[in-house]
């Protein structure tokens, strides 16, 4: 058997890369799929721990995971192709008209 | 009276509010008959009240109580006789403020009238509320109405002056509201019962510690309201940009919600914190009564000048407020009444006058009882009541007031009296200024004289000046249960600390009760079984 | 049935007031001098009735209703006759009768008739309350209600700036005076219990009041005393008060309402006995007053402005009369001084008719011709208060000054000897100046010279009449002690306090003396003004500071302004300006300020960039995880 260990380890290394990809990262589409890689880490996590303690719990929360990401990924890009007509660009830094 | 004639009073103008919504803006004529209807209306139901209510019974009368939203959150409403005179105030003054604005407003005449119809019933349900949370609704709800009347319908500075009035008033009310809170959570520990009832919290003996605290909360609320220095400011600003007869509301009516706080919340919940908080609260009201005097003195604008002359008025009422005794304190309800009615009729002529010249400063007047003979007469008996004339209502409430001051300190009576001199300095000079002397400004010559309708709304409060300054029975025997019973309970608390623990003691006592409130609660009630 | 006497004038006054506009001008006439009349029938009805009553069981009282009551505070509308107030009624009534009609001629031509007689029935009214008050309230409604009528009489022609300003500086300084006076209630009412004036003697022989109480309570009311009977030092309104109509002057600032301060001292008599300090300075002001005016009067040009400072001046006797404990002489030159003085204030106002308004002595003169029934009535006003013998001024000033001296109060007789001499100086320097040597009058005014009419002649004759006799009444002790009936019928009110007697050697003394002094004024002024007409101008020219300062009143008005006046005007101003507007508003503006700079400070937080928000939920949450595992 794999340890917990080293799922969680997995886990945990994936959502750092997600995070440190969406906050390097300039543009919208990458920004998008750092998001989703964090979801999937936590998917993944959320899995591990469900074998672990034995309870279904966990697994049926990740279903709940994977359809939110789905739906959020369809606004989420429609929103980018949107706003991408209106500014012809998807940089982050050109997305500001919350300031103040 | 199974008839709910308290509800009714308050909630009328309401129905006349949503009337007036289903009206088409364009029939404005429409809307000023009806809206003047239902004032009226309103006017003859409180009369009612007037004549049903027995002046020897100190509990309140026409009571109304029902469960509302729970955890001692009930609808209660009752009057008694301090503040059966202030809704006969507001229901009086209400139909003849309406009247005044016939021609004043002529833009979105419509919502004008709603808001006022709406204030009205906010006004009066602040005043016969016995229940704390909605008091506080009702405290809030009149602050709204208020800021469209002056934002709306101002002048020039109109956005300034309301924004100032209503976040300083509501500045004042989020810290009653914390310490409303905190009394809440204090009865709660005590009897393990939810209330929000003001009789119920008449109960609770507190910590001076924590009444003090408590009551600057109140008493920083009502201040404000009042306005005492220095938290006055907001009332000349306020005055001059609003429309007349939202100034008429204003000071008649408004100013007396924040006497009202005091004599119905800060004073008997918190007597031991009244007594620490007296010589500092008579300051306030004596440096109010003279500076209030000297600043409307030197005022260009008449409206201000009758602000300035509302904060001198209104701190010789609080001063007689804080004599705590019974001339005192009938002194300073019966001085609200005369003054709702003297600086209300000021203003209404002011109004007058704003209508025709369309400017308000002294300098743009004189020689104006030549052009307009009839009003000068009005002119000249408003202002003889503000100034305190014998035979008018004015000194009546004066001569009780400073009497009362009189009994606590002989001091403060000497140096309040000087409002007798300054008041008429202030005003005959500004009635000098604008009406005697020579016509200079060529204006003046087209002023038409008053009107069937400027008599119409002058005529009543005139009557009502003589009639409280002649005999003021009508009004006085009304209050003498309820002040007495207020008196007794700021008294007679001020002593059961004081004797039952003499010095030392008392400060032993204190800290030990201070970590066990649910002991000190429950000491009180027995204590208060035991005198029943 | 004495309770009526303020009814008539207080029912004509409203009824002018709500219908004046629609009653024809003839009907306003009649009905406003009826009332009056109908007041004074009743007086003298009730006066003799008085003399019936036996004097424990007064005074009379009828309370109407009670009027406030709060607490411990109680004030009745209760009306009281009593000998003191039976008198005043008497004057009151009966010269205002005369005045009245006198106005229906002087006042015909004024577009502001109506009113006038409004307020004038109005004046009566309050000051029939003032003198029938039971109580001190009472008495101070109607103190402040003369007060009213003042105002509005003085600023009567009030498109005129003088008159406007003349009727606010009199309620004002009278303002003063009341709040000492309401001050003096105060204390009776926490010492006595009651302003009830009753209850307040039984409490003063009843030994409640303290000699200290007493002497303060005593000297308050006295403040208000010289606010309203213009002493020193709240004069200062009654010679501009000379801006209103002329019977005007006559009712309220000479037989009337400028009394009202003599009556108050009578009326608390005993409290000032007690007191013996309030007395004292009673007297001295009085005495004071009465020399300062007079000298004041020596040099005014308006023939209004002296008989003012000469009203002051007497007063200021009046009140000699009462600091010495010699009530009764004071009331009783009160009453003799109403006569005349209201006779020399209309007749010249039926001077100032015939010479269509004019009031400058210099341009007048000789005027003894054209006048047939105004100047012999002026000449007895002008005897009468110069004290001549067998007119009713002598015996009034002579009691005062006999009593005076015989307290031993010999400085305050020697000033009233001074301020007689003046008396009859300026008095008759007026006569002169007025009636006789060269015509100084104007050439338009001369064109239409006339006497006046009936309608104002008959008042002088009558008054001229009563200023002859009314002094018969009070007949100084020479004559035997039964013959001051005048203080005889005050006895139940003025209890004589410890009256030292003179001897009869002293009496006749004092009696010569006074005389003597006052036909040396006389003659001085006959030198001065007819004899040898250059006179006044070369003493002028050897003394002209002394004449400039006298002429200018002392420089009081000016005093009072840059003391009092401006400093308050100016320094609130200066308040408002810099502590209300910029410390106050400040504060409240400078919060406000204070939120929107830190909004504005903080508002770097929002950069509208993702990024930066999705840094804030790292930290956030990094940090909460911190908490909870730590």
């Amino acid at each position: 058997m794999i340890p917990l260990g080293y799922f969680i380890g997995l886990s945990v290394l994936l959502f750092a890369l997600g995070v440190i990809a969406f906050f390097i990262k300039r543009d919208l589409m990458t920004m998008f799929m750092a998001v989703e890689v964090m979801l999937n880490a936590a998917n993944l996590a959320f899995v591990a721990l469900a074998k672990a303690a034995g309870s279904p719990a966990g697994q049926v929360i990740v279903f709940f995971v994977i359809t939110v990401a789905a739906a959020e990924a369809a606004v989420g890009l429609a929103i980018i192709l949107l706003v991408f007509r209106q500014k012809k660009s998807i940089k982050a830094e050109d997305m500001r008209l919350m300031k103040g | 009276m199974s008839f709910p004639i308290l509800s009714f009073v308050t909630f009328f103008p309401v129905a006349g509010a949503v009337l007036l919504i289903f009206i088409a803006k364009e029939r404005a004529n429409l809307h000023r008959y009806l809206a003047v209807a239902f004032t009226l209306i309103t006017l003859a139901a409180s009369l009612i009240l007037y004549f049903h209510f027995d002046g020897s019974v100190a509990d309140p009368q026409f009571v109304e109580k029902s469960g509302w939203l729970g955890y001692g959150i009930n609808y209660h409403l009752g009057v008694d006789g301090i503040s059966l005179w202030l809704v006969l105030l507001t229901t009086f003054l209400m139909p003849i403020a309406v009247l005044s604005s016939w021609t004043y407003i002529q833009k979105r005449v419509k919502e004008y009238l709603i808001f006022m119809l709406l204030l009205e019933a906010g006004i009066i349900g602040v005043f016969v509320s016995l229940n704390l949370f909605l008091f506080y609704v009702f405290w809030e709800a009149m602050l709204i109405p208020m800021y469209f009347l002056i934002g709306v319908w101002g002048g020039p500075r109109r956005v300034y002056a309301t924004l100032k009035f209503v976040l300083m008033t509501m500045f004042g009310s989020l810290l009653m509201l914390v310490a409303i809170l905190v009394l809440y959570s204090f009865y709660y520990r005590a009897t393990g019962v939810y209330s929000l009832e003001i009789f119920d919290f008449y109960k609770l003996v507190l910590n001076p510690q924590v009444q003090g605290w408590l009551f600057l909360g109140f008493a920083l609320a009502f201040a404000i309201k009042v306005p005492m220095f220095p938290f006055h400011t907001w009332l000349p600003d306020a005055h001059v940009e609003a429309p007349t007869a939202g100034s008429v509301i204003l000071a008649a009516v408004l100013l007396k919600m924040g006497t009202y706080g005091f004599l119905r919340f800060a004073m008997p919940l918190f007597p031991d914190a009244l007594e620490k908080f007296l010589p500092l609260l008579s300051l306030l009201a004596l440096i109010g009564i003279i500076y209030g005097g000297l600043m409307a003195l030197v005022q260009k604008d008449i409206k201000s000048l009758v602000a300035y002359s509302s904060v001198s008025h209104m701190g010789l009422i609080m001063l007689a407020v804080f004599s705590l005794n019974m001339e005192g304190v009938e002194g300073a309800i019966y001085q609200m009444l005369s003054h709702g009615l003297s600086t209300g009729a000021l203003f209404l002529i002011v109004g007058i006058l704003y209508e025709r010249a369309h400017t308000r400063l002294i300098k743009d007047f004189g020689g104006v009882s030549s052009q307009m003979p009839v009003f000068s007469v009005f002119f000249l008996i408003c202002m003889l009541s503000s100034v305190g004339l014998p035979g008018l209502n004015g000194f009546v409430g004066e001569i009780l007031c400073l009497f009362g001051i009189f009994k606590s300190s002989q001091l403060l009576a000497i140096l309040a009296a000087s409002t007798v001199i300054l008041a008429a300095a202030y005003l005959l000079w500004m009635y000098q200024r604008v009406m005697h002397g020579p016509i200079v400004n060529a204006k003046v010559r087209t002023f038409k004289d008053m009107n069937r309708r400027e008599l119409g709304y002058l005529v009543p409060i005139i009557i009502m000046m003589f009639w409280m300054g002649i005999y003021p029975q009508t009004f006085l025997r009304k209050m003498d249960a309820s002040v007495a019973r207020l008196l007794d309970r700021v008294h007679n608390r001020e002593r059961i600390f004081a004797t039952e623990t003499g010095g030392t003691v008392l400060r032993e006592r204190e800290r030990s009760l201070e970590t066990r409130p649910d002991l000190l609660a429950e000491k009180a009630l027995i204590d208060l079984e035991e005198k029943e | 049935m004495f309770w009526l006497i303020p009814l008539f004038p207080g029912a004509s006054a409203l009824i002018l007031a709500v219908f004046g506009k629609w009653l024809p001008k003839k009907a306003v006439s009649w009905q406003a001098c009826l009332s009056v009349f109908a007041s004074f029938v009743v007086s003298v009805i009730s006066f003799f009735g008085l003399l019936q009553i036996p004097a424990e069981s007064l005074p009379l009282v009828k309370t109407l209703f009670p009027w406030i009551q709060s607490g411990s505070f109680q004030a009745d509308l209760s009306l009281q006759l009593d000998p003191l107030s039976s008198i005043m009624t008497l004057v009151v009534s009966g010269v205002g009768f005369l005045i009245h009609v006198y106005s229906v001629g002087y006042m015909a031509h004024d577009k502001g008739y109506k009113r006038y007689f409004t307020y004038l029935n109005l004046f009566t009214f309050a000051m029939l309350i003032l003198v029938m008050g039971a109580n001190l309230v009472l008495m101070f409604v109607g103190w402040e209600g003369v007060g009213l009528c003042s105002y509005l009489l003085i600023g009567f022609w009030f498109e005129k700036h003088s008159a406007a300003n003349a009727g606010k500086k009199a309620f004002i300084v009278n303002r003063i005076g009341d709040a000492g006076f309401i001050l003096g209630i105060f204390f009776i009412l926490l010492v006595v219990g009651s302003g009830d004036f009753r209850a307040i003697n039984g409490a003063i022989q009843g030994g409640v009041v303290t000699q200290g109480m007493a002497t303060l309570i005593a000297l308050l009311l006295f403040v208000g005393a010289t606010g309203k009977s213009a002493q020193i030092p709240l004069y200062v309104w009654l010679p501009d008060a000379m801006e209103g109509p002329t019977p005007v002057s006559a009712l309220i600032h000479a037989a009337t309402m400028v009394t009202a301060g003599v009556y108050l001292v009578s009326r608390m008599n005993l409290l000032f006995t007690l007191s013996g300090v309030a007395g004292q300075v009673v007297g001295l002001i009085g005495a004071v007053t009465a020399i300062f005016a007079a000298t004041m009067a020596l040099t005014q040009n308006d023939i209004k402005r002296v008989l003012a400072y000469s009203t002051i001046s007497q007063i200021g006797y009046m009140f000699i009369g009462c600091g010495v404990g010699a009530y009764a002489a004071g009331m009783f030159h009160l009453y003799t001084h109403a006569f005349f003085k209201s006779l020399l204030f209309l007749a010249a106002g039926s001077v100032m008719h015939a010479l269509s308004g004019e009031l400058d002595m210099r341009k007048m003169g000789g005027l003894r011709k054209y006048l047939p029934l105004t100047y012999p009535t002026f000449l007895v006003g002008a005897i009468a208060i110069a004290g001549v013998p067998f007119l009713s001024g002598f015996f009034s000033k002579d009691a005062i000054l006999t009593r005076a001296f015989a307290q031993g109060q010999y400085f305050i007789w020697a000033l009233g000897l001074m301020g007689a001499v003046l008396t009859a100086f300026y008095m008759f320097r007026l006569v002169f100046l007025t009636f006789f040597g060269q015509e100084r009058i104007e050439q338009q005014a001369k064109e239409h010279l006339h006497e006046s009419p009936r309608v104002m002649t008959v008042p002088l004759v009558i008054l001229a009449f009563f200023a002859i006799v009314a002094g018969y009444v009070g007949l100084p002790v020479v004559f035997g002690e039964k013959a001051n009936l005048f203080g005889r019928f005050l006895e139940p009110v003025i209890h004589p306090g410890s009256e030292a007697h003179l001897g009869l050697s002293t009496e006749w003394m004092l009696i010569l003396i006074s005389v003597a002094v006052a036909l040396c004024g006389i003659y001085i002024a006959y030198v001065f003004y007819l004899k040898s007409p250059q006179t006044p101008h070369r003493v002028v020219a050897r003394f002209p500071f002394l004449y400039r300062v006298l002429h200018n009143k002392y420089y009081v008005d000016e005093a009072y302004n840059a003391v009092f006046v401006k400093p308050l005007v100016n320094g609130s101003r200066a308040v408002y300006d810099h502590f209300d507007l910029r410390v106050i508003d400040g504060a409240i503006d400078g919060t406000a300020a204070a939120a929107g700079f830190a909004g504005k400070a903080l508002s770097w937080l929002q950069s509208g960039l993702v990024k930066d928000y999705a840094l804030a939920f790292l930290l956030g949450v990094a940090l909460f995880l911190g908490f909870l595992l730590f």
